[in-house]
């Protein structure tokens, strides 16, 4: 890539319409993904409506801190991310690059917090299907909250991996010289899909974790 | 949909969004009742709304973006509300 060609697909006027038209697609791409998240919340919400004492006891178990420090990550995370799609949109490759590979450790962060926090279940028999045993009362109601909580992080987690998997092509082709400041529609709309997967640790992080942290 | 010219703004944001996160993580200890949902919910809100502003750039988008933003929530308002109308009322 000597020189600076504007790749523009032979559909688009210019570089300006092939521009919105990516960043509305990802936009209507993550509208089909709010929903697929908010149909699993919307389960968890109702089962929680209908088993409130339950739900409250079996998130007890779980580790406030490692929530809200993995919490802290992706929103640093977030930080970096927007910085990336900044340096890449004025041309500064060098930054892009680094931020893109910073943004890319914090998200494995928090997929090894994730993972301490998955083996803490596994070690207190709180994984449903593979190993339950619960102590406390209404142990039918708790195996839901236990289902939920896996359903919702484990997309969430699959989500971030693909994040992280994005990131890295990337950081390689920012490296390469893929991208310039007339071209950077690529990070820009990685950048749109890895603030959603932020948003929705956001809203998990007070409905799984908080839900009677003053008991 | 340009970035704005200084980095100012996400430092700004992200501290925001910190400050918004011990707020939340401090009032779960704090006993409000049926309350204790609503505030950790609305502060939810305003975290991700600092996000898709700023750092999704919804706040200098264009129309059309702005509209497909909306639309995902606006569907995901009437999935949810019109559930817990049925749950939450059932005596």
């Amino acid at each position: 890539m000597g020189e600076h060609r504007i790749p523009v697909a032979h559909q688009f006027d210019d570089s300006v319409q092939q521009r919105s038209a990516a960043t509305l697609g990802m936009w209507i791409f993550l509208a089909t993904e709010v929903l697929f998240f908010g149909g699993m919340v919307l389960a968890y919400a109702v089962y929680r409506v209908l088993n409130p004492e339950a739900f409250a006891r079996a998130s007890r178990v779980q580790n406030i801190l490692l929530g809200g420090i993995n919490t802290a990550v992706l929103l640093t995370s977030s930080c970096t991310m927007a910085l990336a799609v900044h340096a890449a949109q004025h041309g500064q490759r060098r930054r892009s690059v680094i931020c893109l590979l910073s943004t890319m450790f914090l998200g494995l962060a928090f997929l090894v917090i994730k993972g301490v926090e998955y083996a803490e279940k596994l070690h207190e028999h709180l994984v449903p299907g593979i190993d339950f045993r619960y102590a406390g009362a209404d142990a039918g109601a708790a195996q839901l909250y236990f289902i939920l909580y896996f359903l919702l992080t484990g997309f969430h987690a699959l989500h971030l991996t693909i994040g992280i998997g994005l990131l890295a092509v990337l950081a390689v082709r920012s490296a390469l010289g893929y991208f310039s400041a007339e071209y950077s529609n690529p990070v820009e709309v990685a950048g749109l899909y890895w603030h959603f997967v932020d948003i929705v640790w956001i809203f998990l992080y007070p409905l799984i974790y908080l839900i009677q942290a003053y008991r | 949909m340009k970035a704005p010219a200084s980095t100012a703004v996400y430092f700004r944001v992200t501290g925001g969004l910190f400050l918004l996160l011990a707020l939340t993580v401090s009032l779960a200890f704090v006993d409000m009742g049926p309350l204790n949902i609503v505030v950790a919910m609305t502060i939810a809100v305003v975290k991700a709304l600092l996000v898709v502003l700023y750092f999704m750039h919804v706040k200098s988008a264009d129309g059309v973006t702005r509209a497909a933003a909306c639309a995902g929530v606006l569907w995901l308002i009437v999935m949810v509300a019109l559930t817990l109308s049925d749950f939450l009322t059932r005596t």
